[in-house]
């Protein structure tokens, strides 16, 4: 059967199109891309699925830097029980389908040890359970308030950063007690912002406070002032979390529209992480306040952790790249990775890991991790681990912006964020 | 079409079935997972195939019907704990029912006006998956738990989870939608719709009803879409809102191109090559999208008949 | 705030809106109404011209303004030619055929967006406005910039006018739309038209990109939003009409305003997305267009 119509069929030059495609098709199956590096024996194998593009892009290329940075001096020091680390990276586009395609193929191709490395939490919440069918020790370095409410499994480990509601927990006492009681919240209208929305109303009322105003943007949204009128005149503070690209124009239209006579404002670091503050957008932002897991700005009392910290990563003083002063890193979160590796190594050396036939073991050394100590291995502070959640627990900061900086005027203490929780994933079957 | 085409068409595809099905005992455990997912996207691009390839209209908006699918059986399991056929069953009506009521208000418009009509609807379909987040958990999406992709089977118990069940599983499927098509294109009413992709106004003279024509095509390339929907999610246990997004409507009509479109097999070649030229490609480069558009132009100019077209054309003109 | 400055901040907002839509739309407008064919990558001219702006911007240090003005010139230009080239290359061997059009375009959008990716990165990146100025309202603060981009707008609309109503070039276009053969009859080079055409649909989007770019920042996925809306905006106005364009931009600009202050933003876009798509079926020709000829 022929077709006279066809709304896609053109007459061409068929036959250079069939030596370009075959051209094409031999390229991708000739051996010389096939990426080196299968199965040596003695290396320790470690997936990192990275948000190399997407809407994660730029925390996605500073999580790979640091995990590099990570990777190269764990190999240094001697590697973990002996072997050589090795850690594949492939991109999942900030996508859930093919971030759980990438967590697939590093457990049946690849065949590696664990896989570390995602952020956003849609990404977290596909791939966490294919990884846990898989059968491979999963260690998310996001923020997802996921695994204290029961939603993963016993191979999904969080050991390098606080979630969400405890953070909010933490912070909820200062907020209250600092610049006010009647909050009006601005956060993205999908799981991360709801996690805030929810989380930080419970905290705020614990502390006598009141949220006036719950003001959702779609993540999409580029453009904010006709969403201003909602924010009461009663509030006293503005708390905003907003990740995506449009931050500098919330910014800058928020200074339009109230000018001076402004709320106090405090919000979450993540919009603008891999943001320059030294921006004139920004410049309204002066003398307000946000959270920082990890100060960006290297504070009077830097610690020898954090210099070491900035330096094998190659970042400066201001948070930004060594080589190139405009390339501002996502400080207060890739550090998670750097931590997650040395949890990753500590355990294995308890478990005397050798090969993936103890991937049980790692678990349950995982499982039996109590704390760790601030150090080069952990330079963002003292850390809780829960065993039976999985989840860790560290300080949080309050900074100020001052002189287009961040400066620290509150740390919390670990016991701030904790919080109970039912969920036991060591009863789960390994 | 002749019986002895219909018979060389019917051996064709048993043999390609048979070869999947030995497939499974050779390939190491990653290549059965893609080759899982390579046959339930194939079914979805069956389905796109059958409206793009049989009866000549471009739909920008396949990812709602998949997407509808995914989310009919999945909210079932989820929320209200279907078995996992009365799941399967429940996505097949609501896809139908979809892509009824959708295909009767598009198919009044033609051409360009269609595409992005198709595209519309889709978008919309996007945007509610997010807006009625309680019930489908936005973009953060959910996971099916271990317990509900099991069901009993006499005395044993089945797990759709399980890799090598999986795999068996998807290629009913795609076995029992390539045999409908084949069976639908063999029969009057195949023909009628080949008729209207060759000439609308001519099938119309002769007294055809082309909508009514369309638009069981439509409904049933809806409905294999939704089959595949459901498939992915009850298979592969998660359900989110990408799986509604512009991109996967894109992919049905890439795989569509590059296999052939109006032809049965084409879809399966396209998704094969493409799949595993994506996940190839993503060890080198994190650029793949760039490749992606560069086959599209180069596809579209140099090569509309896809791979299968062309072997038609030239070798094998009762290629069906 | 009272209801009376509430609905002149929707207003405001509204029209600054519609201005940039109004642009972008019209180079897709201008596109489809010559060249009969719908382009699916204009929104990532608007992207182009965005992110060339910022290049500009750093490049040339001293007042803001001296970017700004040079991204005004250059950047239509690069945009422009890049579009001429990929026409060339592609529509034309494609004989614009409507769907291997889109088809051929998503490609050209893919190769776009990942090209900016890889050259300029992934972080949205801010441009500054050529001057800063808040007009202190009694309710609330508004940016001069964006009034500045409204006057923008309409000068830019008055130039389109002209140069489609009073000039030689126009009436060029004007007839290639009207009947192409004919025109091929009369001398008229259309293929050669077509070429500019498209240059320039993409040129509009470009100045699009920049006059918006100070609002909202460079990104490279910043292309989505500006073509659905445009689609929306030439669908209403009825295709390849200039005057509906205009007043579908201003009527949509104002509308999604005030609509997403009643509804939820997301159930705003759905009601009004599925609005647009029974207009094009139930009124193909547009709500403002005329019957097809």
């Amino acid at each position: 059967m022929h077709s006279k119509y066809n709304p896609l069929s053109l007459s061409m030059q068929r036959r250079t199109a069939l030596k370009t495609l075959g051209g094409a098709a031999i390229a991708l199956t000739s051996p010389a891309v096939l990426r080196p590096g299968f199965a040596q024996d003695g290396t320790i194998k470690l997936g990192a699925p990275m948000h190399r593009t997407g809407i994660g892009a730029s925390y996605g290329r500073w999580y790979e830097r640091t995990a590099t940075a990570a990777v190269k001096l764990v190999n240094e020091m001697g590697g973990i029980n002996g072997r050589k680390v090795e850690m594949i990276v492939e991109d999942d586009g900030t996508d859930p389908k093919r971030g759980t395609e990438v967590v697939e193929k590093f457990a049946t191709q690849y065949k590696v040890d664990a896989i570390f490395g995602h952020l956003f939490s849609n990404v977290v919440a596909a791939a966490a359970p294919r990884a846990g069918e898989l059968k491979v020790p999963y260690f998310i370095c996001s923020e997802a308030s996921l695994l204290g409410a029961g939603k993963l499994n016993r191979y999904t480990f969080q050991p390098g950063i606080t979630d969400v509601r405890a953070q909010v927990q933490a912070m909820a006492p200062w907020i209250g007690s600092t610049i006010g009681k009647k909050v009006t919240m601005i956060f993205p209208d999908y799981n991360f912002g709801h996690d805030h929305r929810d989380f930080f109303t419970a905290a705020i009322k614990a502390q006598g406070g009141e949220v006036v105003a719950k003001i959702a943007v779609p993540p999409t949204e580029t453009s904010f002032t006709r969403y201003f009128p909602q924010i009461p005149p009663s509030t006293e503070v503005i708390y905003h979390v907003m990740v995506g690209p449009a931050v500098l124009t919330f910014v800058k239209e928020l200074g339009d529209y109230l000018g001076s006579k402004r709320p106090e404002i405090f919000g979450f670091i993540d919009s603008l992480e891999a943001v320059n503050f030294n921006t004139p957008q920004l410049g309204f932002l002066e003398g307000t306040y946000f959270w920082e897991a990890y100060p960006r700005y290297a504070q009077a009392n830097q610690t020898e952790f954090d210099k070491f910290f900035r330096e094998k990563v190659g970042v400066d003083a201001n948070g930004a790249s060594i080589a190139d002063p405009k390339d501002i890193s996502t400080y207060s979160h890739m550090f998670s990775c750097w931590e997650t590796l040395f949890v990753i190594k500590q355990a294995m050396e308890m478990a005397n890991y050798r090969g993936p036939e103890q991937k049980k073991d790692l678990v349950v050394a995982m499982e039996s991790m109590t704390s760790f100590a601030e150090g080069k291995e952990h330079p963002q502070g003292a850390k809780q681990f829960n065993g039976k959640t999985h989840q860790v627990f560290g300080s949080q900061n309050i900074s100020k912006v001052e002189g287009g900086k961040l400066k620290v005027v509150h740390r919390t203490k670990i016991e701030d964020g904790l919080y109970e929780s039912p969920t036991d994933y060591t009863k789960m079957d390994l | 079409m002749t019986a002895s085409a219909f018979r060389k068409n019917l051996t064709l595809t048993l043999l390609v079935l048979a070869a999947l099905l030995l497939l499974q005992f050779v390939l190491p455990e990653y290549y059965v997972l893609m080759a899982t997912r390579m046959m339930v996207l194939a079914v979805f691009t069956v389905g796109f195939n059958a409206l793009l390839g049989y009866v000549g209209l471009l739909s920008l908006g396949h990812a709602m019907f998949f997407a509808c699918g995914l989310y009919a059986a999945g909210l079932s399991v989820y929320h209200f704990g279907f078995s996992l056929p009365a799941a399967f069953g429940v996505s097949l009506i609501a896809s139908a029912a979809l892509s009824l009521v959708i295909g009767a208000i598009t198919l009044r418009t033609i051409r360009v006006s269609f595409m992005i009509v198709t595209l519309m609807f889709a978008q919309v379909g996007y945007l509610a998956v997010l807006y009625f987040a309680e019930w489908t958990n936005g973009q953060e999406g959910l996971s099916l738990p271990a317990s509900a992709r099991q069901m009993a089977l006499g005395p044993w118990t089945l797990n759709i989870a399980d890799a090598v069940t999986r795999y068996n599983i998807a290629l009913v499927l795609l076995a029992a939608s390539l045999g409908l098509l084949l069976f639908y294109l063999k029969g009057t009413r195949g023909r009628v719709a080949t008729a209207i992709r060759d000439n609308e106004g001519r099938t119309e003279m002769l007294g055809f009803n082309v909508f009514a024509a369309k638009l069981e095509m439509f409904v049933l390339s809806g409905t294999l879409s939704g089959a595949a929907g459901a498939a992915y999610g009850l298979l592969f246990g998660y359900l989110g809102a990408t799986f509604a997004s512009f991109q996967y409507s894109i992919e049905a009509l890439l795989f569509t191109l590059l296999g052939g479109a109006g032809t049965l097999l084409g879809p399966l070649i396209g998704v094969v090559l493409m799949v595993a030229m994506i996940d190839k490609l993503s060890e080198l480069t994190s650029a793949y999208f760039l490749v992606i558009g560069v086959i599209l132009i180069v596809l579209i100019l140099w090569f509309p008949k896809g791979i299968l077209g062309t072997i038609r054309e030239r070798w094998a003109p009762w290629l069906l | 705030m009272g209801l009376g400055p509430y609905l002149l901040l929707a207003t405001l907002e509204g029209l600054v809106q519609a201005a940039v839509l109004c642009i972008t739309a019209a180079g897709l407008s201008l596109v489809f109404g010559v060249m009969r064919v719908v382009n699916v990558a204009h929104g990532e001219f608007v992207m182009l011209g965005a992110v060339i702006a910022w290049y500009a911007a750093s490049l040339l240090t001293g007042h803001p303004a001296l970017g700004f003005v040079v991204a005004l010139i250059i950047s239509p230009l690069i945009v422009g030619a890049i579009a001429a080239l990929s026409e060339r290359l592609i529509l034309k061997r494609l004989d614009y055929n409507p769907e291997a059009t889109i088809v051929a375009t998503i490609g050209l959008l893919y190769i776009i967006q990942q090209s900016v990716l890889i050259l300029y990165g992934p972080d949205a990146r801010p441009v500054d406005p050529p001057f800063y100025y808040t007009i202190r309202l009694p309710w609330f603060g508004y940016s001069a910039y964006k009034l500045f981009v409204i006057g923008a707008a309409i000068l830019i609309m008055g130039l389109i006018w002209f140069v489609l109503q009073k000039t030689r070039a126009g009436l060029i276009m004007r007839a290639t739309q009207f009947d192409r053969e004919t025109a091929q009859a009369f001398g008229i080079p259309v293929d050669k038209v077509s070429a500019y055409v498209f240059a320039l649909g993409a040129g509009l989007a470009a100045i699009a990109g920049i006059l918006v770019v100070p609002i909202q920042q460079a990104h490279y996925l910043m292309g989505t939003d500006p073509l659905l809306l445009s689609f929306i905006v030439v669908i209403i106005g009825g295709l390849g009409s200039m005057s509906g364009t205009v007043v579908a931009a201003i009527l949509i600009g104002l509308s999604d305003g005030i609509l997403s202050m009643m509804f939820s933003p997301t159930l705003a876009k759905m009601v009004s997305t599925l609005l647009v798509a029974l207009v094009l079926v139930f009124r193909p020709n547009g709500l403002f267009g005329k019957a097809a000829r």
